[in-house]
């Protein structure tokens, strides 16, 4: 039956078209590198109608020049693009949609362009394929949405196009894999280039053409919180965590989210943590990026090691001088890495806890609010319950001895705690009936409203009025009083069930600062490690060098 | 501004002979807390002066939570608010009173 | 605790200031929050008001010396000085001239004049320049502590001139314009006052301390900023405040004319630490006060 055929199929389509747009490239490419003043006709040469292209850019390093860059192109050549992006965090990247050559966008996080982002879906000038978590997104970059032109960043490449791209790897080995393996075309902006590199992150072969850029690649110090902003409250609610929650399952394995509320935590471990003996009992194993604010638990020994998603601005010679903590190349300097970070946060940490906007009456939190298409970023994927995780700890068979309802087969559990005030600035309630994610789900035509972290993850709730355990709440109506009664003066707070939350608290499902022996009075700055920027850098020894908005000398 | 006084009546009265206390400071959600003895030997009474109205069910919540919890008499409290968050009203309330009860 | 810090200046309110910086217990306050002098012009604004409109003023002692003192609310209006603000310090001044304290202490931190009661403000501020005039010819020395965040500008920054003594923290800023006031009149390429390492650099209390303005300057602590007052009270008390005479003032003149020379090309606060001795610029910053006064000492 082996009759050769009239047209046999042809197996390698791809490869020949990458070769036809590799040829097409070389007039403007002196082997791999492309001079900074044709990167705009490159582009134009090798990106074709309908491309997926992923421009590298999370919440912290952007590949920003090539965006510009792919903004000159000329959209009659360069359109019906698929954009494949981790953050949509630069006006530019907006700005292609607007010009019209852009059809389509998967995305993780859109932040500061939330807003802008919501418009011009509501205009109907762009669709969005989906939202995603970190994981989920770089998952289907092997899956169904491998990326055909990857447009990436890097610190430095050498004459043959290795990359080095310092401590802020982030999420280029991912977008870089999944390009280079499926005959893409991966093109690297880099700040220098240089004849020998301290190491090589991505290898040249891998690499189709390298730009060095007019500017360095920008970095949001995203993870730098000025202990300065840290409230007397905030100080409470992370006294509520280390003794409500850490000191009692004894969590060693952790991640914490972005903000204020965590860094007070992490701010405590030298003090008041310390002072409840707990020093090499909790906190000694991170997924986190390099926090400023971690600088004094890091001196104090409380740490053991952290790996990180990326890098952040001015901890480098800090984080090279602790290796020993951190994960640090050959070269001296860290290698971190977001897709690697974000597994080790889902399987590998026992808590994750992060601050949210709102939540409702089942426990689900959200930042989303009516006119901003936000996104997810990580949180999800460190915020729910790991259910492939096998491996046993003790923080987490005590969650799982706790949640067992049903059945007789013991298993662990993810702990998973919302840290939040009450009522923000301007008396905006955390707590809430509805989420405001229903009404963009509705606006924006999504399937689903964008839930944070779904209620039946979340384990604990933790406000300036107590903390809620939710695994122990027999059935969901004790489980909305629990919430409640943590819920403060917000309206959803004063509609509580009082009797039925003194009943929760005799049982220890709703825990009171007086409950846990803990002294309002005794929440003052002063229990900070580092009531500034100036004595974190004094508690480094000089090492971490801050960005210049944050300094006040 | 929105201003109003509420009179709760309660029981023990504070002992008498302690100095006012001033606790806080006038800022962006912060606000200021005046503690000084009331000849009204079973009243605790509490005059609020807020930059942001329309919240007065709220603050009713909050400091008949903490006549509540601290049950002390012949108090007179003024408040100077600049849109403080019931979290940090309950806490400068607690520190004020502590602050007027142990001072001599 | 055991791990409690230092009281910073910076950090405390003006009340907490005045009772860890004085002898404990001694603060005798004038005026005090339960008379309920507030702002009448706040109040007509529909602004919040304070009790003590942003400034306390009383007597104390500290290491044993008779004192008055007054300290600044940064938090509350950026401690600007409205008409009952500055009728306090004036007030507090003109005691000093009739009580002849060992000093008048004014712990400093605001931005000038308010501008919700811009007149009344202005005068009260020239009011307290002239008092402190006249308390400093009645023989009493008046000190300027400058560690908060407001800093000392506008009217305030000129009162802290005319005082005898500026002890001033590194975060402790000095002017007349501030930095956004500057930005705003002459445009960022002048001064960018989101650069903060630069508006420290031109304003903060080393590079007042380096032009020999700040004639100390002490860590963020409280207890620091209490033993330099202490020893400048122990030093007024052997050593009289004595009428300012014209060879006291020729050679003040000869002194600024030779800093003139001195920093003549200097337009950054990184020459005028060059100009004073330091070698490694990028260090001065993150030096430890003890230092930067030992190697400043050691310069001059």
């Amino acid at each position: 039956m082996n009759q050769p055929s009239e047209n046999p199929i042809i197996w390698d389509t791809q490869m020949r078209n990458c070769a036809g747009r590799l040829d097409r490239g070389a007039a403007f490419a002196h082997g791999r590198e492309v001079s900074t003043d044709d990167i705009t006709k490159l582009l134009e040469a090798v990106i074709e109608p309908g491309d997926r292209v992923c421009i590298e850019g999370n919440n912290q390093k952007q590949a920003d020049f090539l965006s510009r860059s792919l903004l000159k192109t000329d959209p009659s050549r360069v359109r019906d693009l698929h954009l494949l992006q981790s953050v949509l965090a630069l006006p530019e990247h907006l700005d292609i949609i607007e010009r019209g050559q852009v059809s389509r966008i998967d995305f993780s996080f859109s932040g500061q362009q939330a807003g802008r982002l919501a418009a011009l879906v509501e205009q109907g000038r762009i669709t969005i394929g989906a939202i995603h978590t970190y994981l989920e997104l770089f998952s289907r970059y092997f899956i169904d949405l491998t990326p055909k032109v990857a447009l990436i960043a890097a610190q430095a490449a050498d004459r043959e196009g290795n990359l080095y791209t310092g401590p802020n790897t982030e999420d280029t080995p991912a977008i870089v894999e999944a390009t280079a393996f499926k005959n893409g075309i991966v093109i690297a902006q880099v700040n220098e280039v240089v004849d020998k590199l301290p190491r090589v992150d991505i290898p040249a072969d891998w690499v189709s053409y390298f730009v060095k850029a007019p500017t360095p690649h920008y970095i949001e110090p995203l993870f730098t919180r000025d202990p300065s902003h840290i409230t007397e409250i905030q100080i409470l609610m992370a006294m509520i965590a280390i003794k409500g929650l850490y000191a009692e399952y004894g969590i060693t394995r952790l991640n914490h989210g972005i903000g204020f509320d965590t860094a007070a935590i992490e701010l405590l471990l030298p003090t008041y943590a310390a002072e409840l003996g707990l020093k090499g009992k909790i906190c000694t194993h991170w997924a986190l990026n390099p926090h400023p604010t971690l600088i004094p638990a890091i001196e104090a020994g409380f740490v053991q090691s952290v790996h990180s998603f990326g890098s952040e601005v001015g901890m480098e010679r800090y984080i090279s001088a602790r290796p020993d903590i951190f994960f640090v190349g050959r070269d001296g300097t860290m290698r971190s890495n977001r897709a690697f970070s974000q597994a080790a946060g889902h399987y590998a940490c026992d808590l994750f806890i992060g601050s949210t906007l709102q939540i409702d009456m089942e426990g689900n939190s959200s930042t989303a609010t009516k006119g901003r298409i936000a996104g997810f970023g990580g949180a999800p994927n460190m915020g729910s319950d790991a259910r492939g995780r096998r491996h046993a700890s003790p923080a987490w068979l005590r969650a799982g001895r706790e949640a067992l309802r049903n059945g007789t087969m013991p298993r662990g559990r993810k702990l998973v705690a919302q840290i939040v005030e009450t009522n923000r600035e301007q008396m905006q309630p955390a707590f809430v009936e509805r989420l405001d994610a229903w009404d963009l789900a509705e606006s924006a035509g999504m399937e689903l409203p964008p839930v944070m972290i779904y209620g039946d993850d979340i384990t604990h709730i933790i406000t300036e009025e107590g903390i809620s355990n939710l695994l122990l709440c027999e059935s969901a109506e004790e489980r909305e009083q629990a919430i409640r009664g943590v819920a403060g003066y917000t309206a959803a707070g004063m509609a509580r069930d009082r009797r039925m939350v003194e009943n929760l608290r005799d049982r220890g499902i709703v825990r009171y600062p007086e409950d846990l022996g803990i002294s309002k009075r005794h929440a003052t700055r002063d229990l900070l490690a580092a009531r500034n920027i100036k004595e974190l850098v004094h508690a480094s020894g000089g090492l971490y060098t801050p960005p210049r908005q944050f300094r006040n000398w | 501004m929105e201003q109003f006084t509420l009179s709760y009546k309660t029981s023990p009265r504070l002992q008498e002979g302690h100095p006012p206390q001033l606790c806080g400071v006038v800022a962006s959600g912060n606000l200021e807390v005046l503690v000084e003895p009331l000849d009204s030997a079973d009243l605790c009474l509490i005059e609020v002066n807020t930059s942001a109205p329309g919240f007065r069910l709220i603050w009713e919540a909050v400091l008949s939570d903490f006549v509540e919890r601290n049950r002390v008499a012949g108090v007179r409290i003024s408040i100077n608010d600049a849109g403080a968050t019931p979290a940090v009203v309950g806490l400068r309330l607690d520190q004020a009173l502590d602050a007027y009860r142990s001072a001599v | 605790m055991k791990n409690v810090k230092p009281a910073s200046f910076f950090e405390s309110s003006a009340r907490v200031r005045v009772a860890k910086l004085v002898d404990a217990g001694s603060f005798k306050e004038f005026c005090p929050p339960q008379l309920r002098r507030t702002s009448p012009h706040l109040a007509r604004l529909n602004a919040p008001v304070a009790f003590d409109d942003g400034v306390a003023v009383g007597s104390a002692t500290l290491a044993g010396h008779k004192i008055l003192i007054a300290a600044q609310e940064g938090k509350f209006n950026g401690g600007a000085v409205g008409e009952v603000h500055g009728a306090k310090l004036a007030g507090l001044l003109d005691r000093g001239v009739r009580e002849l304290p060992r000093a008048v202490l004014l712990l400093i931190d605001s931005g000038g004049v308010r501008l919700h009661e811009a007149n009344a403000g202005l005068i009260a501020i020239s009011e307290v320049m002239r008092a402190v005039l006249r308390c400093q010819e009645a023989g009493v020395p008046v000190l300027a502590l400058v560690g908060g965040a407001c800093g000392a500008f506008g009217g305030m920054g000129i009162v802290t001139r005319l005082c005898n003594e500026i002890i001033m923290s590194e975060e402790g800023r000095l002017g007349l314009s501030g930095p956004e006031v500057i930005e705003t009149v002459q445009g960022v390429e002048e001064f960018d006052s989101r650069d903060r390492p630069l508006v420290w650099r031109v304003t903060g209390g080393k590079v007042r301390r380096a032009l020999g303005e700040a004639t100390y300057l002490v860590d963020d602590d409280i207890c620091s900023f209490r033993s330099v007052t202490a020893e400048l009270l122990c030093r007024y008390q052997t050593k009289p405040l004595a009428p300012v005479d014209i060879d006291e003032i020729s050679a003040e003149h000869a002194r600024l004319t030779e800093r003139t020379k001195r920093f003549a090309t200097a337009r950054d606060g990184r020459e005028i630490f060059q100009a004073s001795g330091f070698v490694d610029l990028d260090e001065v910053s993150l030096l430890p006060v003890a230092k930067f006064n030992q190697q400043l000492l050691e310069s001059l």
